[in-house]
């Protein structure tokens, strides 16, 4: 075994160096105090920000260290690694040298061990031995998976035995942190994330991605048809819904409404409801008073839409909006533009300043037109992300749950029941063993040893 | 009978069950801890209707939502999973002096939701992001977890009781064990009540002095008192394993709550993890207690190493739970 060859190794060297649970432990504690430094520092801010809060020295040294985006930072990353190689390293190492014990298809009993344990639980009986084997081993035989008969000394053994396969759980645990980890990695190399805000009536091809400055082209468009914002009467937000259609070359083949905590799927693409904003509108409420008959109507015009006004009045349309419209020189503020076309006539232009709905008067034209309301226009913020390792990352997270429950809450039982002949009466002793959880199994076997002892009674 | 109301009134039966095991302890009157028990269990019953009629409540304002929605409810819960795993440990390991520790927890838990300002009782309609399946799983879960490291934390702390002084301790740690409560207190301090960090630093003061004063008297009782009121703990052994095995528990449902937090933030933001602080932070706590199963497991640690860690542990606990907040930088809980 001491082979100097080995010794010297240098794989063997890493390969010991990497199962030691001190290992484990350093890393560990390495992981959660560093942790803590992101969480005091804002991550991923704008370098001036920055700047002004540590000033020019110590901005300096914090960028040296990544402190700024420090979980994608070398040392960190190198940390997961260092934890990842030892979770995997001392998994193999125990798992090779416990193998004898882990994998096992009949398992053997040492009747000596069940002797030498203290804790235990005597009582005589008067039954035959016959009688009791039949009792005691159908009882053992309901509750231990595995079970055998031996003859020993001065009679014979019942041994039970159950869980071994719970000896798993641990390695099922590790097995999920590494398949969590092998997710991220997926989804940060085939995967990415961004954003995109589309107007109501609009729609995008590309996105833009949140790691770097950069564009991201899709193979299909996706048009914001709707845009809602309901509010409770505190004035908190209640839902914020978009009506989304899906566009390949321009057909649309998949419409969702989505709001927070229900995106929109397509092609391994999510979309996710993220956060919204008002846009300039495009549809205005128009009072259209009709000179010849003094009548009024009120009308919807879309921006870019001619209108066909009643009475045979012509059509009008509205063609732009101006945040400060000028007329003779002077400031009227916010004002639609729009060309008025009378039936045979030459087009008018026509402004229609926000603040003065009678400015229109002023035209002395055969009708007076009013905006009377806007109908307001949002855009709707959408989170962008497409993320292939989220299953494994899943698998892995149903693993850890198992593996934890299984690891901490079961365990590989053995129980041996002898019985010795005395002469006039039946010794018995009642002796078991697990791997976790000894006081439970105490209790355990104090309980079988009372029913135990009550078939007794009965028989 | 409103749901807040209640709830006002269960502080005060947790309150008086925790005087009454604090005097069935210290009198060692045996009826003084039945009554005590029979008592929590009453508070318990309060606290279930309470939050049940809570819930009915926000379906009558028309806002309907589980009641685990803000920090209010929260910490109501919190105290009723306290309660309940406190009730079943006295059941199975037949000793109510845990209660002593545990009820007055309760107690203060439930205080701190009703008194802290800043912390409506109100029953709020749920924001958009808080408007998922995911919500009740997450919080549940969570609060298991933390109830069951509060109540490892509090068997820590009898556990270093029962052992009573480290003989070889030399003057460095005992001015290391001083600092430590210094900063720890002076840091709660300042996360659960003070807004302020020089006023949680005075704070500090009276209440290492409080902690260190209470250490001096009790070292300097006369022997039989001590025992008088140590004996009946549990065994040091018993107190280690027990509190090993709410370890576990804790750890199991933290685990499922942090899973189940990051299966929500991926429908709700398209992530499943973004290193918040708040997601940092109970990572941190998870690397807190992962370490301390592998140190008992593999290399045997035991008694007071674990102990400890089981107190820093709970305190990393405290820290991702009310401390986030303190913490710089947006965090997207609050605004979609």
């Amino acid at each position: 075994m001491s082979n100097p060859v080995t010794a010297a190794d240098p794989f063997s060297k890493i390969w010991n160096f990497f199962t030691s649970v001190k290992l484990t432990i350093v890393l560990l504690l390495s992981l959660a105090t560093t942790s803590i430094i992101g969480t005091l520092i804002p991550q991923n801010e704008d370098p001036q920000a920055y700047f002004q809060a540590f000033g020019g020295v110590l901005y300096q040294l914090f960028n040296l260290l990544d402190l700024f985006d420090m979980y994608h930072s070398w040392w960190f990353q190198l940390l997961i690694i260092l934890l990842t190689a030892n979770i995997i390293v001392c998994s193999i190492d125990r798992m090779s040298s416990s193998r004898r014990i882990l994998f096992v298809r009949n398992p053997s009993f040492n009747l000596a061990r069940f002797r030498n344990l203290k804790q235990r639980q005597e009582f005589a009986s008067e039954g035959t031995s016959q009688q009791l084997k039949d009792v005691y081993q159908t009882f053992i035989a309901r509750r231990f998976r595995h079970n055998q008969v031996e003859a020993t000394e001065n009679g014979f053994a019942i041994f039970g035995e159950k869980g071994r396969w719970t000896r798993f759980g641990v390695y099922t645990v590790h097995l999920s942190v590494v398949l969590l980890l092998i997710g991220g990695l997926i989804g940060s190399i085939f995967g990415f994330d961004g954003f995109v805000n589309i107007g109501e009536g609009e729609s995008a091809r590309s996105i833009r991605l949140r790691s770097k400055p950069q564009i991201m082209q899709l193979d299909f468009a996706i048009r914001c048809d709707d845009f809602d914002v309901s509010f409770y009467d505190t004035g908190a937000p209640k839902e914020f819904r978009s009506s989304l259609t899906i566009l390949e070359q321009g057909r649309p083949v998949l419409k969702k409404d989505i709001i927070v905590n229900d995106p929109l799927r397509y092609k391994g693409i999510s979309f996710y409801q993220s956060s919204y904003g008002s846009l300039p509108s495009n549809e205005v409420v128009l009072n259209i008073t009709s000179n010849n008959t003094g009548k009024v109507y009120k009308n919807n015009a879309v921006m870019n839409q001619p209108l066909q006004l009643a009475e045979n009045l012509g059509t009008f349309e509205i063609k732009e909006f101006l945040q400060s419209a000028k007329f003779k020189g002077h400031d009227i503020g916010e004002a639609y533009i729009g060309i008025l076309t009378p039936p045979g006539g030459e087009p008018i232009q026509v402004t229609l300043p926000l603040r003065f709905p009678t400015f229109d008067k002023m035209r002395k034209g055969n009708l007076v037109i009013a905006v009377v309301g806007q109908v307001p226009r949002f855009y709707t913020g959408l989170q962008v992300a497409k993320d292939p390792g989220v299953w494994v990352v899943y698998s892995g997270f149903i693993l850890m749950i198992i593996g934890c429950y299984i690891t901490f809450f079961m365990s590989h039982q053995q129980i041996c029941i002898e019985i010795a002949d005395t002469g006039k009466t039946r010794q018995i002793i009642v002796a078991g063993t697990a791997n976790k959880n000894k006081t439970g199994m105490q209790t355990k076997i104090d309980g079988i040893a009372e029913k135990l002892n009550q078939f007794n009674d009965m028989a | 009978m409103s749901g807040s109301l209640v709830l006002s009134i269960v502080t005060f039966i947790y309150g008086l069950a925790g005087f009454l095991y604090i005097c069935a302890w210290i009198f060692r009157k045996e009826l003084l801890g039945r009554v005590a028990t029979w008592i929590a269990l009453t508070g318990l019953v309060g606290n279930t209707v309470g939050i049940l009629v809570r819930w009915v409540e926000s379906y009558q304002l028309g806002i309907g939502h589980a009641p685990f929605s803000n920090l209010y409810e929260s910490l109501v819960f919190f105290a009723w999973v306290i309660v309940l795993i406190y009730l079943i440990i006295e059941r199975r390991i037949a000793n109510n002096i845990i209660g002593a520790f545990a009820t007055p927890i309760a107690c203060l838990v439930m205080a701190y939701a009703s008194l802290k300002p800043g912390i409506p009782s109100a029953i709020q309609p749920l924001i958009p992001a808080l408007k998922s399946n995911w919500l009740i799983a997450h919080v549940i879960t969570c609060f298991i977890g933390y109830a069951a490291f509060a109540l490892a934390f509090v068997i820590s702390g009898m556990y270093l009781m029962k052992k009573g002084r480290d003989d070889e301790q030399n003057l460095k740690a005992k001015i290391t064990k001083f600092l430590t409560l210094f900063v720890f207190a002076a840091l709660f301090s300042r996360v659960l009540f003070i807004s302020d960090w020089a006023l949680a630093f005075l704070v500090a003061v009276p209440i290492c002095l409080g902690f260190f004063g209470i250490v001096f008297l009790v070292r300097n009782m006369p022997a039989e008192f001590k025992t008088r009121l140590l004996d009946r703990f549990p065994e040091p052994r018993a107190l280690d394993e027990l509190g090993y095995q709410l370890i576990l528990l804790g750890f199991l449902f933290l685990s499922i709550g942090i899973i189940s937090g990051a299966v929500w933030a991926n429908s709700a933001w398209g992530r499943y993890w973004g290193w918040d602080p708040k997601e940092t932070w109970s990572l941190i706590t998870w690397f807190v207690y992962a370490t301390l199963l592998h140190a008992r497991l593999t290399r045997g640690w035991h008694g007071r190493r674990i102990a400890y860690l089981s107190m820093i542990g709970f305190a990393a606990v405290v820290f991702t739970y009310f401390g986030v907040n303190l913490l710089p930088g947006l965090h997207s809980y609050g605004s979609f």
